[in-house]
């Protein structure tokens, strides 16, 4: 479930456990409060209720607590939200295009691919652009995801640090085929992808361009 | 609570002759309750017909691949089985007829404020209904854009949008006429003494919603027109292609459609907030408190729209502000749950069908809101915004919430509304069915949708299978609890076991009028002396028997 395949994914799960662990608590409390009065106070074990109209210590206390714990689960997604935002500046940056129902991938070269292939401890931009409807970009290991548009370029970041190979899906309904509109993500060592895309490219008549930014 | 000796001898409202013959009778009434056993026929029926789309969708989903239908069949049934839910189930349901029921009865009032108004919004919502229904067989197919019409697809889309369309702006405005109603209703015509905090939580739930769908369902309507001109005149409003903006289109949706969750959701809080005192035998704790979040619920669900849209690209200070606000609002559902939950305490607590649909509203709405805020918090959200968590956090509202809190009115209004009992025992076996089955239809969707399982997706991939397998047999049990409970209400409406005036015990002054209640209610306007949950006799009597 929790892959830590991108420099995002630690950070996400440990926001989302946070915030599942708080709620877990609270609701078994709930829950626990509510059998235990059912049973306590059934109407065979005590007939006579005690009419009770409030308690404003208790009103201020489950206002109160519950404020704290809320702002507290909002700074920690805020915090994340920020990273996410922050586009380094050496930043590769590959051209992604959607269209119903298919990726496709530009390469600073000008190389042209229909899967991801990315240097593993690289910040990765996408540029995402679509040519027709509404898409999102979305890789579930990362926990990236951005909408693509045809009139507003949206950019996406992630960097993984792990070697690999992941699912990238479209998450914005975009019609027919919209649950075929998958692609992959190679997550390459880095002389391996250095010897790929100098392969690639030559084949597709690219001078591939070195990419000297050292890896971080 | 009130000084109400009603002794009627008059027939009560199913019986009662009227200026008009037969079926005109209930085609041409006036009456609230007529309008609202109207509705509720209606409502239920559209309500299986939804249902059944998502069994359907659910059986499909069985198996990666085809199972059986086509991608085509699946993307108009999850359209479909989304407009029918919320437009012509969620949305009108308990205000149009439980409000319109038990409204003017719990306020002291013989009608609405404008009868003739009542109806209309009647008729706009079985033009609406049919128009969503005739849309089906139309040529071009039904619609398959999803309930929320997304541009650009919206307009690129071959299918019967326009009907679809049409039909939503229709029913927008029997919503906005029904919440005009009912503000008018409680400003004017509240009885002698029942001053606003003297009011039953569930008139105070209406009237927090009926802002809502005055202020917010206004702007669904325009938008709709707007895409229908799009779509029709080809004008530039939000198809990039024409030189538009889809995101601005989402935010005009939203603005509705987020606030749109509160009109649903609000009256149920508002049944349950009736429900519990009654099956506890004592007062709600903190009813101020109680009445007041709804108001707050109210105002900041307006201003939270935004959160729909964190993946869209929006300004950072938006995303902040959306994300802030969204955790805000989740204060004042907290506080209902807690003075619910407190209000059992030292109660004398009856596990009858409908405390037992209010305590799972409670458990389940809990839930949705614990998701809720999960996905309310920025980097959570990009990860998680349209997969099956989505779907899963908005049925544990809509359904586990707001569907159950239906039920639970159902349940406990039925004998004044049939005034006949249904069978008490079946009602908890389909109970505990709907419960079962709603919990493990939605929540392996939490799971999956945490694991990268997007939404709408008509195939997937083999490692979500799992989940898959386990939502859908959820669906079959949570289907058969449903047809249990409609069967055994049908069957106590027609042979069930006479009621008398007030089978529960409750205090609202609903149970102060013959059952069922003759046409204009109440035969002399109660004057109220208290508030509306007073259980202080049981007290009282045990202390005079000592």
């Amino acid at each position: 479930m929790f892959t830590s395949s991108s420099n995002f994914s630690n950070a996400v799960d440990a926001a989302f456990l946070y915030t599942a662990a708080l709620s877990a608590i609270v609701l078994i409390g709930i829950i626990a409060a509510m059998i235990y009065f059912v049973i306590k106070y059934s109407r065979a074990k005590n007939p006579v209720p005690k009419n009770i109209e409030g308690n404003t210590a208790l009103e201020i206390l489950w206002t109160a607590v519950p404020l704290v714990l809320f702002m507290s689960m909002f700074y920690f997604g805020w915090e994340g939200y920020r990273e996410m935002r922050d586009i380094p500046k050496d930043a590769m940056v590959i051209k992604v295009t959607a269209r119903m129902w298919q990726w496709s991938f530009e390469y600073p070269d000008g190389l042209q691919t229909d899967t991801l292939y990315v240097p593993v401890g690289r910040a990765i931009r996408g540029d995402l652009h679509s040519v027709d409807v509404s898409h999102a970009f979305y890789i579930p290991a990362f926990r990236v995801k951005k909408d693509v548009y045809s009139n507003k370029g949206n950019n996406i970041w992630f960097r993984s640090d792990k070697v690999g190979v992941y699912d990238i899906m479209c998450a914005e309904y975009c019609g027919l085929k919209h649950s075929y509109m998958y692609t992959k993500i190679y997550v390459m060592p880095r002389n391996e992808y250095d010897h790929w895309y100098a392969d690639a490219s030559r084949k597709a008549g690219k001078i591939a361009v070195r990419d000297t930014t050292d890896a971080k | 609570m009130a000084k109400a000796h009603v002794t009627s001898h008059e027939p009560d409202f199913w019986n009662v002759q009227t200026e008009h013959k037969g079926i005109w009778a209930w085609l041409l009434t006036k009456d609230h309750k007529r309008i609202g056993i109207m509705y509720l026929y209606a409502i239920v029926s559209f309500f299986f017909v939804g249902a059944i789309f998502g069994v359907l969708m659910r059986l499909e989903l069985i198996a990666p691949g085809k199972t059986i239908m086509e991608p085509q069949t699946y993307n108009s049934l999850f359209t479909l089985h989304g407009i029918i839910m919320i437009f012509l189930f969620v949305i009108p349901a308990m205000p149009a007829v439980f409000g319109n029921f038990f409204l003017p009865i719990q306020i002291g009032a013989k009608d609405v404020f404008f009868p003739r108004l009542n109806l209309l919004s009647w008729y706009l919502y079985i033009i609406g209904g049919l128009l969503a229904i005739t849309s089906l067989f139309l040529p071009g197919g039904p619609v398959d854009t999803g309930w929320t019409f997304y541009i650009p697809y919206s307009i690129r889309t071959t299918t019967n949008v326009i009907p679809a369309l049409t039909a939503a702006f229709i029913l927008g405005f029997s919503s906005i006429l029904t919440g005009l109603n009912f503000i008018t209703t409680i400003h004017r015509m509240r009885a002698p003494g029942m001053d606003w905090f003297r009011m039953p939580l569930f008139p105070w739930s209406l009237y927090a919603t009926g802002w809502v769908q005055i202020l917010a369902t206004p702007i669904i309507g325009i938008t709709l027109l707007l895409v229908m001109i799009e779509r029709v005149f080809q004008v530039g409003i939000f198809d990039p292609s024409l030189g538009g903006d889809p995101v601005l289109y989402q935010h005009l949706f939203w603005t509705y459609s987020h606030p749109a969750v509160y009109i649903i959701i609000l009256p149920a809080m508002g049944i349950i907030s009736e429900i519990i005192p009654v099956f506890a035998r004592k007062t709600i704790f903190g009813y101020k408190f109680i009445a007041y979040s709804s108001l707050a619920i109210a105002f900041f669900g307006s201003l939270v729209w935004g959160h729909h849209m964190f993946t869209a690209g929006m300004s950072t200070t938006a995303m902040f502000i959306f994300s802030f606000l969204t955790f805000l609002v989740s204060i004042p559902s907290a506080i209902k749950v807690f003075n619910w939950v407190a209000t059992l305490y030292k109660g004398s607590i009856a596990l009858e069908a409908p405390l037992l649909y209010a305590l799972a509203f409670i458990i389940q709405f809990s839930i949705g809101g614990f998701t809720g805020l999960m996905i309310g918090a920025l980097s959570i959200d990009i990860h998680l915004q349209d997969t099956s968590f989505i779907v899963a956090h908005f049925h544990y509202v809509m359904f586990g919430g707001a569907g159950f809190g239906f039920f639970a009115a159902m349940h406990y209004w039925f004998p004044k509304m049939f005034g006949r009992m249904y069978n008490k025992k079946t009602a908890i076996v389909a109970w505990a069915h709907v419960t079962i089955g709603f919990n493990l239809t939605y929540f392996p969707m939490f799971i999956m949708g945490y694991l990268g399982m997007p939404r709408r997706y008509y195939d997937y991939l083999p490692q979500f299978q799992p989940y898959h397998i386990a939502s859908t047999i959820g669906s079959w049990i949570l289907f058969a609890g449903l047809v249990m409970m409609i069967v055994n209400l049908i069957r106590g409406m027609r042979s069930g076991e006479k009621a008398g005036m007030d089978p529960w015990g409750g205090t609202t002054l609903e149970w102060t009028v013959d059952t069922p209640p003759p046409l204009e209610n109440f035969e002399t306007i109660p004057t109220v002396t208290t508030g509306p949950y007073d259980y202080s006799r049981y007290e009282i009597a045990a202390k005079e028997a000592q």
